[in-house]
């Protein structure tokens, strides 16, 4: 199955001003609907070695299983739609892959990372999401978050202990509840959206929502929509611009077109029979 | 960490480390800021602390708590905020924010895991790559749980918190101002971060604001925009004072305000 000319993708991943290493990683497959981006933690090289271990298993895999699966249609075992099975087989392959290595090597102790994946088919986007690496919407000219932190500020907002403007002035940034590879089990958050013609959406790691706010994301967006590979140029301009603590990895993605899936007029028979 | 320093007419009497989760003040001895003197409640204020965030909340004292000359119920503290109990003033110093030249440190992304509490004994590998800290901030997040029970239903009162500095503007305003066309003679102000020139669909340019200056840069359309008779490529080309622009057949000015 293939996406050709129904999405438009574009990426861009930097250092930023103070760290020497990138942390992040990223991966696309416009073809195939598969957008990863991944944040990675530990210590020398360790977070790097986490995130590409995320980026590598979950898009090579997933690639290979897409050539026969249907992501929109169900599961006969487990009734489950396959775009989230295959999500679900995959992150945990990726987390297992990670925690061994932790586990094994020294150098890697502690290793982990975040991820947020998207996955298009059928007129609809599939997300995957671990940690603080975030999916914006922008639709009708207004940005919005789609992914919900798995984080300690996420929590305090959640709870009124803070609120959402405060929670930018907070010194307790960067302390995710939940990340790849730390624990021999992780649970990734799973949604399923449906997506319009139009539609950009942004897949970014704490580096540029930390630097950037969510109105200036939104007018670049906006402002550079008719050609993404300056719009995310411009995103990582910005942060670096407004000091680039952290590593900055933005991926986009534009929707073009409507891409139903093709249903035959058998396979429509079969499930009314169902 | 962060800490309090207590002083009254100017006179330094203390600094006061905010290492536990609740840091008490008041009147009365079990307090763990005592401060004998009758404008003081007995059980007057609390702070609590989570990581490298600490809130002060009022504990419906007689007289109040004033953080920077305003009353206040509940407050996030910052840097260098002062708190005035009667006659005495806490200044809240958090050095997280400043010691610049840790800052990197503390921007590492951690872990919080939940699961640890209940088996503090795990796997050292899976002690989270802070180190020393990762204990911390597993402990802090029950803080963190506590502090919400008390607080469920509550709505927090502290002031607005002003949004982060926007980015580091450059210093000058400049603005086009339109040479041939129909609108000829009209000024454009370039005050936001991005303005498109041009049609879409046809031939469109953006001017970016940094704080190194203005740059001009190509978006769409077959044609290139042409700055003093040069056209350029697709990289981004800093704009001088009284530039020529011409975009889509139109010429404008670029030019520095003062």
């Amino acid at each position: 199955m293939t996406l050709s000319g129904a999405l438009e993708v574009a990426s861009c991943t930097d250092p930023g001003m103070v760290r020497s290493h990138n942390e992040d990683s990223i991966a696309s497959d416009g073809d195939q609907g598969l957008v990863v981006l991944a944040d990675g933690m530990g210590g020398y090289n360790a977070g790097e070695v986490a995130s590409g271990m995320a980026t590598t298993v979950i898009i090579t895999e997933l690639q290979q299983l897409l050539e026969k699966k249907i992501p929109y249609e169900v599961d006969a075992h487990s009734g489950q739609l396959v775009a989230h099975q295959l999500l679900h087989e995959q992150i945990a392959k990726a987390n297992t892959s990670i925690y061994q290595a932790a586990q094994s090597q020294p150098q890697y102790a502690g290793m982990g990372t975040t991820l947020v994946v998207a996955l298009f088919y059928d007129n609809k986007m599939t997300v995957a999401h671990i940690g603080d690496s975030r999916l914006y919407r922008l639709r009708g000219g207004e940005l919005r978050q789609v992914t919900k932190d798995h984080s300690l500020l996420q929590e305090q907002i959640d709870s009124g202990v803070i609120t959402p403007q405060q929670a930018r002035q907070s010194q307790n940034k960067n302390l995710v509840t939940r990340a790849l590879g730390i624990d021999p089990i992780v649970e990734a958050e799973i949604h399923d959206y449906e997506t319009q013609p139009e539609d950009i959406y942004l897949l970014c790691s704490d580096g540029l929502c930390d630097m950037v706010s969510d109105d200036d994301i939104g007018l670049a967006l906006q402002t550079l929509s008719s050609n993404l590979k300056l719009c995310a140029q411009h995103l990582v301009q910005t942060a670096n611009d407004n000091g680039g603590r952290d590593n900055i990895s933005v991926i986009l993605v534009r929707v073009l077109r409507d891409y139903p899936a093709p249903r035959s007029i058998v396979g429509k028979m079969m499930s009314w029979f169902k | 960490m962060a800490k309090l320093i207590l002083s009254m007419d100017g006179l330094v009497l203390k600094e006061i480390a905010l290492t536990k989760e609740r840091t008490t003040i008041g009147r009365k001895p079990h307090n763990d800021i005592q401060i004998d003197n009758l404008a003081v409640s007995g059980e007057h204020a609390v702070i609590v602390t989570i990581l490298q965030d600490s809130f002060l909340e009022d504990l419906g004292s007689t007289n109040g708590t004033v953080v920077n000359g305003q009353p206040i119920k509940k407050h996030f503290l910052q840097n260098n905020d002062i708190i005035e109990l009667g006659k005495y003033k806490l200044k809240y110093v958090n050095e997280a924010v400043a010691g610049q030249a840790k800052a990197a440190d503390f921007e590492k992304t951690m872990v919080l895991r939940p699961g640890s509490v209940k088996a503090p004994t795990a796997a050292p590998a899976a002690s989270a790559p802070a180190g020393p800290a990762a204990a911390a901030p597993v402990a802090a997040a029950a803080g963190a749980r506590n502090l919400s029970d008390t607080l469920a239903g509550q709505s927090v009162t502290a002031a607005p918190v002003a949004p982060p500095k926007p980015a580091a503007a450059p210093q000058k305003n400049a603005a086009l101002q339109l040479l041939s066309g129909a609108n000829a003679g009209k000024e454009l102000d370039l005050t936001k971060p991005l303005t498109t020139l041009g049609k879409p669909g046809v031939q469109v340019a953006v001017i970016t604001r940094r704080p190194q200056g203005f740059f001009i840069t190509h978006v769409e359309g077959a044609s290139f925009p042409v700055v003093n008779g040069k056209t350029l490529d697709a990289q981004a080309h800093s704009l001088n004072d009284h530039d020529v622009i011409e975009l889509a057949g139109v010429k404008m000015e670029f030019f520095l305000k003062t």
